[in-house]
């Protein structure tokens, strides 16, 4: 579990997050949405510790990340696995390669166990048959299951996601968000999704947090999201109009 | 002025930070090796060809003009042969050589490592617990340094092939006058004060243009950018610790 205790984080002055208070749970797909410049992405790279909260708590099932030493968090972060945007595949390694890195890195595996548990991560997100293919070689979707395996080589505790399904067709971030849940699931992990795509609010969010203009402005679970009563949510989530259409008619249906 | 001299001075304060993060303990040796290797090859093997190609040319192109604009018969048969084993060794196989090679490979490190920045794989990398100045810039110093010495000894023997050049193809100069001024009171310190100082260039070359390229911020425009100014920084480091070393050193 991921415990954010009034977390503020400023860049030359300006505010962009303020006194955001979260809960994030084993098990779950936590997904934090908003709009573009709202600070989610800043929000997931203060988990992570790319960036230096102002003030405010990070407590990783109690352990507090912002006061730990640097060798602390560099223990810490072996935890942690993390899907980039741009899925951040290193260009001058085989998708195998990719896979085997962080075990390379940090396990006492053997050569051929190293392998093993790199082919089964593969083989886990479907791509068993292309390892030996450079991340220039293959499609966005594949270099996103790339990361995903990456990401769950070292089975982490705790999985972050910055928009992953940025850039993607809709079918396949489907694929991608069906990926993210069960993989949450069978590894009880803590998942953070960053996003702001719908089908994936709609689909696997089971612990939703919106942040507007830096400020945690709602909480609560996708079912929750229909009959929300949130202004700035509603504008968020239904902004186009086939959606507005759609919430019209699921509203209607309940008086009805 | 002073808003100048406070950039040059945090400049110089990131660039030991990042040296302070680069020369630390690797967390693998078996990931080190493999780097490591990896960049004596791309960065020092794949300059040999350049490095010889050039030394051939300019080591044939000084004997001519020195045969043609200082010998004299007043001047005793050895001195074109002297001279020219003199500037390739003094001058041209160490300081001229390692800023040819701070255009090529610097920009090199510099794109490389400014690309795996802006393509967030550095993030990856430090997300992974991986102390990514170690792992990315530690084997390119290292490859150059181990490297370079090897690369001036062949560039100065490739200039005095192209001097032969110059005697045996062209009969610019009689071959046993260029053999006799290139054994004309040779001095071996010259040849380590040629090592010594390319030392000092390698690591110029490796960890400046390392320092652009990691911390370079925003896309490839800035990534372009760093690029130029870490061959331009590091040939100007070049050319005024030249100066320096030849002066310590003679």
């Amino acid at each position: 579990m991921i415990e954010v205790k009034n977390l503020y984080k400023s860049f030359d002055g300006r505010e962009v997050l303020k006194d955001i208070n979260a809960v994030f749970e084993d098990g779950k797909t936590n997904l934090i949405i908003g709009q573009s410049g709202s600070g989610k992405t800043v929000l997931i790279k203060n988990l992570v510790g790319l960036f230096e909260p102002t003030s405010g708590q990070i407590l990783y099932d109690g352990r507090d990340f912002v006061g730990m030493s640097k060798t602390e968090k560099v223990h810490m972060r072996r935890e942690m696995g993390m899907i980039f945007q741009s899925a951040a595949l290193f260009d001058s390694l085989t998708v195998l390669e990719n896979v085997m890195f962080p075990l390379d890195m940090f396990s006492t595996m053997n050569l051929r166990e190293r392998q093993r548990r790199a082919m089964d991560c593969l083989d886990r997100v479907n791509l068993v048959g292309a390892e030996e293919k450079y991340p220039g070689e293959i499609s966005g979707g594949m270099q996103k299951r790339v990361a995903i395996a990456r990401a769950i080589a070292l089975n982490p505790k705790y999985l972050f996601c910055d928009e992953p399904n940025s850039g993607l067709d809709p079918k396949t971030s489907l694929v991608i968000d069906d990926l993210l849940h069960s993989i949450t699931q069978e590894f009880n992990m803590t998942t953070i999704i960053n996003t702001h795509d719908m089908n994936s609010v709609m689909g696997i969010g089971e612990n939703i947090i919106f942040i507007y203009e830096g400020n945690k402005e709602w909480q609560g679970v996708s079912s929750q999201i229909m009959n929300s009563t949130n202004k700035k949510l509603t504008d968020f989530i239904f902004a186009s109009d086939l959606l507005k259409e759609m919430r019209e008619a699921v509203t209607h249906q309940h008086k009805a | 002025m002073v808003k100048l001299l406070h950039n040059w001075l945090t400049t110089f304060g990131k660039f030991i930070i990042l040296m302070g993060r680069t020369f630390s303990v690797p967390e693998r040796f078996r990931m080190f090796w493999k780097q490591y290797v990896k960049e004596m090859a791309q960065l020092g093997i794949n300059s040999i060809g350049i490095v010889l190609l050039i030394s051939f040319f300019i080591g044939a192109v000084i004997c001519i003009q020195m045969k043609l604009n200082i010998q004299s018969p007043w001047m005793p048969r050895w001195v074109s042969g002297y001279t020219t084993r003199e500037i390739m060794l003094l001058e041209f196989s160490s300081s001229i050589m390692c800023l040819i090679l701070a255009g090529k490979v610097g920009s090199n490190i510099a794109s490389e490592i400014g690309t795996m920045r802006v393509t967030q794989q550095i993030d990856a990398l430090d997300i992974m617990g991986v102390n990514s100045a170690c792992y990315l810039i530690l084997p390119k110093i290292l490859g150059m340094l181990t490297i370079m010495p090897l690369l001036v000894i062949f560039s100065s023997a490739m200039g005095i092939v192209g001097a032969y050049g110059t005697a045996y193809i062209a009969h610019i100069i009689v071959p046993d006058d260029l053999t006799l001024g290139l054994q004309h009171s040779f001095q071996p310190w010259f040849v380590w004060m040629s090592i010594i100082k390319s030392l000092f260039f390698a690591f110029i070359i490796s960890a400046v243009p390392s320092y652009f390229g990691y911390t370079v911020e925003g896309g490839s425009v800035n990534v372009g950018k760093a690029s130029t100014d870490a061959v331009v920084s590091s040939s100007v480091l070049i050319l005024c610790s030249d100066v320096f070393l030849t002066q310590l050193l003679s």
